[in-house]
C-alpha cells in the first residue's frame, strides 16, 4: 500500500500541492488527472521523491518518511524509499550510451549489485515481456519512441518495485506509438502491477486506470474508481476538464482516420 | 645531398630524443594531472560549498588572466626566493598542469551541466546514489561532448611546452636552439623543429578522430557530423 499524508509541496513562494492525501492499494492503477500546473506531475514525483515534499508523509509499504518545513531529510532515508519504486518518463531518458539490455541491466548491476549473468537473464526476460527481446543490443538513438518506452519500462521494473510510477508515459508519442505503451502498461496492469500515473491520455486513463484522482491548483478535486469519475463526474471542475480532453482526442482521433 | 638535407638529418636525433626524453613526458603528464585538477575544481564549482568555489574561482581567474610564459618564470626563477627551489621539469610540470587545470575545469563543468536533467533522475529513479549516477551516467555522457574542445587544449599544450625551454627544460625546441648555437643556421632548425611539432600534433588530431568515432558509436551529435 502507498499512502501520502497532508502532501504539501512549495517552490519558493507558489503552492503547487495543498495538502493532499492519497491511498494507493496494492496491485491497482491509479491515474493522476487534470490540467498542466494542476500539480499531478509534483505529485507523482513526491512519490519517489525526485520532488521533496515540504510538509507531509510518504508511505510505500514498510518504508514511510515523513517532512518538516525547514528540515532535511537524510539522503539515505530517500533512498531507500525511492528504491521501492520505478518511474517512466515522459522523455523516456533512456542512457544513450547504454544498449537496451544494458539500460534495463544497469539498476540491477550498479545498484543491487547483480552479477552480470543473472542481470542479463533478468533483463532479457523483461525485453520479452515488453516486446522488445529482437531490439536487446541495440542502441536506444536507432529505436521509435514508443520501443523506447517500452524499454524504459523494462529498465524501471528491473529492480522489481513495489510501485511504476508513470509520468505522462505516452504524450511525446504519437497515436500508434502510443498504442504500444497503452498494450504494455494494460498487460501489466492485468498481472497486478501497482500502478501511478500522470497522464492527459484518456485512453490510458480510462482504460487501464481503476482509480482516477482529478488534480486541479494543487488540490484533489474528487477523486473515485474510473468508470465514475469520467462517466458520472461529481463536481463542475471535472465535467469541464473532461468534456474538453473528449472533445479534443475525438478531434485528433478524426484528423488522423 | 643538399645541404640543408643533410643539416636537417644530422639534428634529426638530438631533436627526437628531446621530444620524446622532455616534450612527450611534459605534455603527457600535465595533461594526465591537469585534468584531474580540472575535474575536481568543475566538480566544486558545481557542487562544493560557497567558500571553496570562491577558492576555485580565485585560481582560475589567476591562471586564465596570467600569461603561462610568466607563471613559469614565477615557479623556476620566483619560488626559490621564497626558499622553494624546483629543478627545471618538475617546475615546467607544475606550471602546465596549473594551466591546463584551469582551461579544462571550465570545459569539464560546461559538459558536466550539458546532460539533460532528465537523465540525473533516470538515474536517480533507478535508486543510484549521486556518485553512481555521475559515474556511470553523466561523465560518459559528458566525456563524449568533451572531446573535440579538450583536444584542442591537448593540442595547444603540445606546442606550449615549447615555453619550457625558457626556463631551461631541454625539450624539443631547445634542442633545436642548441644546435642553431654551432652551426648557425636558425632557417633550417626552426623549420625542422616546427615539423616535428607539426608531426605530433596531426598524430593527437588522428586519435582524436578515431575517440569520437569510437565513443560516437551510439548515435547522436557527432555522428550527425560525419
Amino acid at each position: 500500500m502507498i499512502e501520502l499524508r497532508n502532501i504539501e509541496k512549495r517552490f519558493g513562494d507558489n503552492l503547487v500541492l495543498k495538502d493532499v492525501s492519497v491511498v494507493i492499494e496494492e496491485g491497482s492503477v491509479t491515474a493522476l488527472v487534470g490540467p498542466s500546473g494542476g500539480g499531478k506531475s509534483t505529485l507523482l514525483r513526491c512519490i519517489n521523491l525526485l520532488e521533496i515534499p515540504t510538509s507531509g508523509t510518504v508511505r510505500i509499504g514498510e518504508e514511510a518518511l515523513t517532512f518538516r518545513p525547514g528540515e532535511r531529510v537524510a539522503t539515505r532515508d530517500i533512498q531507500r524509499l525511492r528504491r521501492q519504486t520505478g518511474m517512466v518518463f515522459q522523455n523516456f531518458q533512456l542512457f544513450p550510451h547504454r544498449t537496451a539490455i544494458e539500460n534495463v541491466m544497469e539498476g540491477l548491476v550498479t545498484v543491487l549489485k547483480w552479477p552480470a549473468a543473472r542481470a542479463r537473464e533478468r533483463a532479457l526476460a523483461l525485453l520479452q515481456k515488453v516486446g522488445m527481446a529482437a531490439k536487446a543490443d541495440a542502441w536506444p538513438a536507432t529505436l521509435s519512441g514508443g520501443q523506447q518506452q517500452r524499454v524504459a519500462i523494462a529498465r524501471a521494473l528491473a529492480p522489481s518495485p513495489k510501485v511504476l510510477l508513470c509520468d505522462e508515459p505516452t504524450s511525446a508519442l504519437d497515436p500508434e506509438l502510443a498504442q504500444e505503451v497503452v498494450d504494455v502498461l494494460g498487460q501489466l496492469a492485468s498481472e497486478g502491477t501497482t500502478m501511478v500515473m500522470a497522464t492527459h491520455d484518456l485512453r490510458l486513463a480510462s482504460k487501464i486506470a481503476r482509480e482516477v484522482v482529478f488534480l486541479d491548483a494543487g488540490v484533489i478535486v474528487e477523486k473515485g474508481p474510473s468508470a465514475e469519475v469520467f462517466g458520472n463526474p461529481v463536481h463542475q471542475r471535472t465535467k469541464r476538464f473532461i468534456a474538453t480532453l473528449r472533445q479534443e482526442q475525438g478531434a485528433a482521433a478524426k484528423g488522423e482516420a | 645531398m643538399p645541404h640543408w638535407l643533410q643539416l636537417m638529418l644530422e639534428s634529426l636525433g638530438p631533436l627526437l630524443w628531446a621530444a620524446f626524453a622532455f616534450t612527450a613526458p611534459l605534455t603527457l603528464l600535465s595533461f594526465a594531472f591537469g585534468l584531474a585538477v580540472g575535474l575536481v575544481v568543475a566538480l566544486i564549482r558545481l557542487f562544493g560549498p560557497a567558500p571553496l568555489v570562491a577558492v576555485v574561482r580565485f585560481y582560475v581567474w589567476i591562471i586564465r588572466g596570467t600569461p603561462l610564459l610568466v607563471q613559469l618564470f614565477l615557479i623556476f626563477y620566483g619560488l626559490p626566493a621564497a626558499g622553494i627551489v624546483l629543478d627545471a621539469f618538475p617546475a615546467a610540470l607544475i606550471g602546465f598542469t596549473l594551466n591546463i587545470g584551469a582551461y579544462s575545469s571550465e570545459i569539464i563543468r560546461a559538459v558536466i551541466g550539458s546532460v539533460p536533467k532528465g537523465q540525473w533522475e533516470a538515474a536517480y529513479s533507478i535508486g543510484m546514489t549521486w556518485s553512481q549516477a555521475m559515474r556511470r551516467t553523466i561523465l560518459p555522457q559528458a566525456g563524449r561532448v568533451a572531446v573535440p574542445p579538450l583536444s584542442n587544449t591537448f593540442i595547444s599544450l603540445v606546442k606550449d611546452t615549447s615555453l619550457a625551454a625558457a626556463i631551461t627544460v631541454p625539450e624539443l625546441f631547445q634542442a633545436a636552439q642548441r644546435v642553431v648555437a654551432v652551426t648557425y643556421e636558425p632557417l633550417i632548425l626552426y623549420i625542422e623543429a616546427a615539423l616535428i611539432y607539426l608531426v605530433m600534433s596531426s598524430v593527437l588530431s588522428a586519435l582524436q578522430t578515431r575517440l569520437e568515432k569510437r565513443l560516437g558509436r551510439y548515435g547522436g551529435f557527432l555522428e550527425a557530423q560525419s
